[in-house]
């Protein structure tokens, strides 16, 4: 018995032996988890609702990444009842298909957001937000009152061009008109025909309460509101919902 | 088994004499202090944002000093700038000793590596607290920032694989297999989880490649061989070094040093979908991922034995070395949170502890516990050697240290063992009414006490470290201490190895 390790010498003598051994060894398993991921096509669950996040959503997501949300709070509903009757029906690989990045996030320091659109309202999210424990005394939460300033629009277009050279379905339309629909999903007295053409379920709302400026806070708001809320799951069949 | 080869592969010790002057040890100097360095801010972050979890007032009302923000910049100055520094200081160190060689590259080479690192540790930390991060845990840095560190890093592996070839001993040293699998592992997983489009080239945003389910699946194949190859590989590689040199002893068994080894770079790779238990990722992923989390228990162990058994017939020196005793209780840490991660990654025990901080906890024993002290081992090696010390300031201190370092973890993870679990177990209490029992904030309001303590924990465990910052700065200070022009510590059981044969 380990007969074989007396070889071992032999690797320990070369080094280029060593390093393309050990970049093998280490290759495998990444390999086995990762590629059939991408190969096999019930990966990705067959419902329908799902679409590009529109340009207010999308600028209000960048903020969520940028202020480092998942750090506290998940995005990810897993199949327990507890869960089912605290956030709602479990979440599937299909509602983060256009995430770049995924926030599914690993810590509930808060609760999870995965199915938080629709269940306050705009207002409660923005004074929550402003100032975590005037609403939620126990809170521990950090104040995000700074996001009521304006919006960074300009580059709206050349993210959403980045995001569709990854594989996010952004079409030329929705790509020339990007800052108008952004600034229309805002305002509630712009007219909402064109961007609700190309986006599907997208509110139109003042989200910070107030319609004269595109704050940030009105596309964080805008962004939590439609989470977990485009797959109707009362369509939805055990068979559309089966992996591997 | 041919003795030769056996010996020399076992036993650092006998090379410590060879040309001392020849090796580039300034920039080892200098990733030693920005160990040191690195840590104390690392310690210091984390100390803050534990304070904020329990007192939310301290998160001051700006943008730049939230949690959100400012736990990235705690996870990357303790993961890559006090760890990161530990592991290439010492490997550094380690390899030119092992090989009796001078680093390939010389001392520029050993410069530009200290310089570019810390350049890197800085733009990433600037960038997380102006919100410029990728939202990716533990590979927040922006595209500009992860392309610095890859031009660092081929820089890292062309040193050190250069060193190791132009070695005069024939055998490669065990613990630069360990320096070198952390070295090309961290390149693979970086290059493959970082993937990203720049939004354009002169702005930081981008967008990661990879989307959803398989961004998931491929940052925690990242994220956790962080974990095992950052925090667990590299220090291996610190382990079989430093504990045989500090306790005069040669590695308890070569078999196992080879058996450990590939198994330990094989099996882990496997254990990332641990993260994504009950999770929309697909159930044969969560499959694979906990049986070979399970499995890696072994291996791990396997290391823990012989790291621990490398002490046999000197346990003695456990008494009368107090910085030994870092590194072999380190070693006793190493071995209980790869006990308890396997436990974990069983989808059971995962579905009660994932999302709580009984994961926060886990991670602690190993970053304070396993990483930390063996750390804190080789610097109080490290130190007295370089600097050409007969030893350190003060040996008292360094028990100080031990002991409100190890009080510091003992609260700390205490208090995140009970507030994890009792947070989970609310999460789904029902009443008798077969209500969800408690709402979500009441299961935050509960953990405030626990994170009161762990926050005491954290400002013990940084106490210590500003009493080791304290005794190195006393030692290298210390006109006293100058060592004679002999090299310190010659070989004490060397007659066994061919290289002092030689002499």
């Amino acid at each position: 018995m380990f007969r074989f390790l007396r070889d071992h010498g032999i690797i320990e003598r070369n080094v280029i032996l060593m390093g393309v051994l050990t970049l093998i060894t280490v290759a495998i398993g990444g390999l086995v988890q990762i590629v059939p991921l991408f190969t096999m096509e019930t990966t990705i669950e067959r419902v329908e609702g799902m679409r590009p996040y529109t340009p207010l959503e999308l600028a209000g997501r960048d903020i969520y990444v940028r202020e480092g949300c998942y750090t506290c709070h998940s995005q990810m509903v897993r199949p327990f009842r507890d869960e089912a009757e605290r956030y709602g029906h479990f979440s599937l690989a299909a509602e983060s298909m256009y995430d770049h990045p995924f926030q599914w996030g690993s810590k509930r320091t808060g609760p999870d957001l995965a199915r938080v659109g629709g269940r306050y309202s705009d207002d409660w999210h923005a004074e929550h937000l402003r100032s975590p424990r005037a609403l939620v005394p126990d809170s521990i939460m950090p104040p995000y009152a700074f996001l009521d300033r304006p919006l960074e629009t300009a580059d709206i277009a050349a993210k959403m061009r980045a995001l569709r050279a990854v594989g996010v379905p952004y079409t030329d339309e929705m790509i020339a008109n990007a800052r108008a629909d952004l600034l229309a999903q805002a305002r509630p007295e712009a007219d909402p025909a064109g961007y609700q053409s190309r986006y599907a379920r997208a509110r139109q709302a003042a989200f910070d309460g107030n319609p004269a400026v595109v704050t940030e806070m009105d596309a964080v708001v805008a962004y939590l509101q439609m989470l977990g809320t485009l797959v109707q799951f009362r369509d939805v069949t055990p068979e559309q919902l089966r992996q591997q | 088994m041919a003795a030769e080869g056996t010996v020399a592969a076992l036993s650092p010790a006998a090379t410590m004499a060879v040309r001392a002057e020849g090796y580039v040890e300034g920039p080892v100097k200098a990733f030693a202090i920005a160990t040191v360095f690195w840590g104390v801010v690392g310690f210091l972050m984390g100390v803050l944002i534990a304070s904020q979890l329990a007192w939310p007032l301290l998160n001051l009302d700006l943008e730049w000093t939230t949690f959100g923000r400012l736990r990235p910049v705690h996870t990357s100055a303790v993961i890559f700038a006090f760890g990161g520094n530990a592991l290439i200081g010492t490997s550094l160190f380690v390899v030119q000793r092992t090989c009796r060689a001078r680093l390939f590259g010389g001392e520029d080479m050993g410069w530009f590596l200290f310089w570019g690192y810390q350049f890197f540790i800085v733009t990433a930390a600037l960038g997380y607290v102006l919100g410029v991060t990728q939202g990716k845990e533990y590979a927040e840095p922006e595209w500009y920032v992860d392309l610095w560190l890859t031009v660092v890093w081929v820089a890292y592996l062309i040193a050190f694989g250069g060193t190791l070839i132009r070695r005069e001993e024939p055998h490669i040293y065990v613990a630069n297999w360990f320096y070198l699998a952390f070295i090309i592992t961290i390149a693979m997983l970086h290059i493959g989880n970082n993937a990203a489009l720049p939004v354009g080239a002169g702005g930081g945003k981008s967008y990661i490649v990879w989307s959803g389910v398989q961004d998931a699946m491929i940052q925690w194949w990242y994220g956790h061989n962080a974990v095992g190859f950052f925090l667990t590989a590299g220090f291996l590689g610190m382990m079989y070094y430093f504990i045989p040199k500090q306790a005069d002893r040669p590695v308890y068994s070569y078999r196992l040093s080879i058996v450990h080894f590939w198994t330990l770079i094989f099996l882990y790779i496997w254990a990332g979908p641990h993260h994504l238990h009950y999770t929309a990722l697909p159930d044969w992923a969560q499959t694979l991922g906990m049986v070979f989390s399970v499995m890696l228990w072994m291996p791990s162990w396997g290391g823990m034995i012989n790291g621990l058994m490398t002490l046999s017939g000197a346990w003695d020196k456990l008494r009368t070395d107090p910085a030994l005793r870092f590194s072999v209780t380190a070693v006793g840490f190493y071995g209980m949170s790869t006990f308890e991660g396997p436990v974990m990654s069983i989808k059971a025990v995962n579905g009660l502890s994932h999302y709580t901080d009984w994961t926060i906890g886990h991670v602690h024993s190993g970053a304070m516990g396993w990483v930390g002290f063996i750390s804190f081992g080789a610097i109080y090696y490290l130190f007295p050697v370089l600097w050409r010390k007969r030893g350190l300031y003060s040996e008292k201190l360094v028990s100080w240290h031990f002991w409100i370092a190890t009080l510091g973890i003992v609260l700390y993870i205490t208090a995140m063992w009970v507030s994890g679990i009792m947070q989970g177990l609310m999460w789904r209490a029902y009443d008798e009414l077969g209500f969800l029992q408690y709402s979500f904030i009441e299961t935050v309001a509960a953990m405030h006490p626990y994170y009161a303590i762990r926050t005491l924990g954290g400002v013990l465990y940084l106490s210590g470290a500003l009493i080791m910052a304290y005794n190195l700065w006393m030692t290298v200070r210390s006109e006293g201490l100058a060592e004679a022009a002999a090299p310190r510590r010659a070989p004490a059981f060397a007659g066994a190895t061919p290289a002092a044969a030689a002499e």
